[in-house]
């Protein structure tokens, strides 16, 4: 279909373009922006005077829950989520069950959810069988069958000869691991981070020096083996400094960091809250500070949404064995506003860490308007208030720490592949 | 945030925790529990109909036969029909959730929940599940908090010491673990004691323990001089060896309370415990049959103290 974007403010981080230009679509790609080509007759005219038209979003991790966990979400409900929250892209990590360790698990998955042509899915393959950290799954066919990178998830992975052999193998094919830094032992059973909050809440701990040992053990094989490394959902201030470190040294790492870690600290946990157990640990204000600064001067590359859809039944237990996760693809965006309005951060520079830097991370050519490219867009009305309410959610997961929170900026319309996959009701 | 402990009139609808509890509702507790003491002898308990017709559910889904079982003489000494479920052995073994296991009691028509589970916050977590005219009491969860320990042992204070504000109070021992010394310390400093130290090695001391307004000493002698009363903890079995302490004889051996160190303290100082104690672990059996414990006393306060929060509860309404 021809479509016409018509009137509204275009940011693409990718280009630096901040300004208002009409989006001209032919089919799948964008063939012109500012100008219309010649004979180009609209079909379908979107007037988007006082939107925001930018490349749909790319979330580097949201867990579907498939295969294995439908009763948590579907991939028909999570994709619904995905579109509403503007996202056209997504990574999902491997701790499904079973986990995505097997090519023709990875091309189901692909499979169905291009069926549902909603957005499109990512798969990080498992780097060891069953997550179990022992043997290395095969990479080479997982690839093949779509799988962007290689990872644990959460799943500890303690042998670190095991992890050595891992990243000397993905480095041997270029492939990317993707590791969430966590020491298994000295996380062993906690709930929250090791402060103040849990001392007083009598919650088992996890301390930032579960983060920096495994970071620094991951930091030091990446420099022994040479793999592409990518740190998952950092969260304390010891381990932002970790990573600007090896940056300036010139090792080849990225990092992104969850939205839930950007907004949130222990402190709201408050009386035991369970929609605030969340994997890695909230952290405290001091970390959280760190985390912010690290998205400003570029040590953090990325924001997720670390969507985890949990159902009600395994919240409405005590803190500790309630299961951790939060739903979270229809907030990304807003909490990304919301954070680059605190912090007085330019649009261009907030909406590049959910565009163009996920989509480098995936190896992916998305995340940006130019003209030739796939036609995925979001738009949405910077000016929309609104208040999160869990049931108004389309993700089946309604657990969410930002329950009740306002928010500014709603997606109007997504478009995948010059389709529009979503558009709001006003 | 809202108190959840407190109704919409500032009034005690739930006892969760001594953290944030009002000082004047915990020295009405103490006052009320000094009502159902014979004044004579400070030990007999005096039958009062204040829960007549009422069901109080002890609902234990951790062991225990002291806490329970001086929780049912309180409910009975108030009139009240106490029901003991010990649900460790029971429900959850088969599957069932806490909230569908509250809700299968409150079908029974429970007016009193006394809960004890093996995780932190399963009393709040039953409070904001329950009807408004439904009073929790927590009796222990997981290793935050244990709010009647903790007034009983306020009361205990009181009874030898009188006041609260010219006090130096120590507690010695498993501060990490203990539901019992958070309580402790929250009571102490919102009663105005004004100084409160914690005796520990460090594999016993949560983090940041001095935010909760604590002195942190590692050493016996230093952490015991001139204090007025001494709180000493139980070692639970599981942690008297691996990787926080190497054996029960060498904690005995630095953090057990013997006479010798117990000398260092003041000379009128009380010994206290909140049972049940392992002699020759964490106290000597010379201090704990010695004439400064008051052990067993803080026992018979305890069933005082559990009146006074049950008739407390049942007094205020939403």
């Amino acid at each position: 279909m021809n479509i016409h974007i018509k009137n509204g403010r275009l940011i693409d981080p990718k280009n630096r373009v901040d300004t208002q230009q009409d989006v001209y679509i032919v089919e799948r790609r964008i063939v012109a922006i500012g100008k219309a080509p010649q004979d180009f007759i609209a079909e379908q005219v979107i007037e988007a005077e006082g939107l925001i038209v930018m490349p749909g979003l790319v979330d580097v991790a949201a867990r579907l829950r498939e295969p294995g966990y439908e009763y948590r979400a579907t991939l028909e409900s999570e994709m619904n989520a995905a579109v509403a929250g503007g996202v056209t892209s997504l990574a999902c990590p491997p701790d499904t069950d079973p986990p995505l360790d097997e090519p023709g698990l990875v091309e189901m998955l692909k499979r169905r959810a291009r069926a549902l042509n909603q957005a499109r899915v990512f798969p990080i393959g498992a780097l060891t069988y069953g997550l179990k950290g022992l043997e290395l799954t095969e990479m080479i066919e997982l690839t093949e069958a779509g799988c962007k990178a290689f990872s644990q998830a959460d799943a500890p992975l303690t042998d670190t000869r095991v992890l050595m052999r891992a990243m000397q193998y993905a480095a041997t094919f270029g492939y990317r691991v993707w590791l969430r830094p966590q020491d298994s032992f000295l996380a062993k059973n906690g709930v929250a981070h090791d402060g103040e909050v849990a001392s007083r809440l009598g919650l088992p701990p996890i301390p930032v020096v579960a983060e920096t040992i495994a970071l620094t053990t991951a930091l030091q094989l990446a420099r022994e083996t040479g793999v592409s490394l990518h740190i998952c959902r950092i969260s304390s201030a010891a381990g932002v400094e970790l990573l600007r470190a090896a940056k300036r040294e010139g090792l080849t790492v990225t990092c992104d960091v969850s939205m839930n870690h950007v907004h949130l600290t222990e402190m709201d946990i408050g009386y035991f809250d369970s929609n605030c157990h969340l994997m890695p640990p909230l952290r405290s204000g001091r970390d959280r500070a760190a985390l912010r600064a690290g998205l400003l001067d570029g040590t953090i590359d990325a924001i997720c949404s670390n969507h985890s859809p949990v159902d009600d039944d395994a919240k409405l237990l005590p803190f500790a064995e309630a299961e951790a996760g939060a739903t979270g693809l229809e907030l990304l965006l807003p909490l990304v506003l919301k954070w680059a309005q605190q912090e007085s951060v330019p649009l261009l520079d907030a909406l590049a860490r959910i565009t163009i830097s996920p989509a480098q991370l995936l190896g992916q050519k998305m995340g940006h308007l130019s003209v030739g490219a796939h036609a995925d867009i979001c738009i949405f009305d910077p000016l929309t208030a609104w208040k999160v309410e869990p049931a108004a959610l389309k993700s089946q997961g309604k657990n969410t720490p930002f329950n009740g929170y306002e928010m500014q900026g709603r997606v109007r319309y997504t478009l995948l592949d010059g389709q529009t996959v979503y558009e709001s009701q006003l | 945030m809202n108190n959840p402990q407190l109704n919409k009139h500032g009034e005690l609808q739930h006892l969760l925790s001594t953290e944030g509890l009002p000082v004047h509702i915990m020295r009405d507790i103490l006052d009320r529990a000094a009502t159902f003491l014979d004044e004579a002898d400070g030990r007999e308990f005096k039958k009062v109909p204040l829960l007549h017709g009422k069901s109080v559910f002890n609902v234990f889904f951790e062991n225990s036969t002291r806490t329970r079982t001086t929780f049912e003489i309180a409910a009975k000494k108030l009139s009240a029909d106490a029901v003991n479920l010990n649900i460790g052995s029971s429900s959850t073994s088969k599957g069932e959730t806490l909230l569908d296991t509250v809700d299968n009691l409150c079908a029974m028509h429970a007016d009193m929940f006394v809960v004890r589970h093996s995780s932190s916050g399963a009393a709040h977590l039953i409070a904001r599940h329950v009807a408004p005219d439904i009073h929790v009491i927590n009796a222990g969860d997981g290793r935050h908090a244990h709010p009647t320990q903790a007034l009983l042992d306020m009361y205990t204070i009181r009874h030898y010491k009188k006041e609260f504000h010219n006090l130096r109070v120590a507690i010695v021992g498993d501060i990490l673990h203990s539901r019992v010394a958070r309580s402790q310390i929250h009571a102490l400093t919102t009663l105005g004691v004004p100084e409160v130290r914690v005796i520990a090695p460090k594999t016993l001391l949560p983090s940041h323990v001095e935010k909760l307004g604590v002195q942190v000493y590692h050493d016996m002698t230093q952490g015991l001089r001139d204090v007025d009363v001494v709180m000493t903890l139980r070692l639970q079995n599981e942690r008297m060896q691996g990787a926080l302490l190497p054996s029960a004889q060498e904690f005995f051996k630095y953090y057990g309370l013997t006479q010798e160190r117990l000398a260092l303290a003041k000379p009128d100082a009380i010994v206290m415990h909140p049972g049940p104690m392992n002699r020759g672990v964490e106290i000597d059996s010379s201090v704990a049959d010695g004439p400064q414990a008051v052990i067993l006393p803080q026992v018979t306060f305890g069933v005082a103290v559990r009146m006074a929060v049950m008739s407390t509860l049942a007094g205020n309404t939403k």
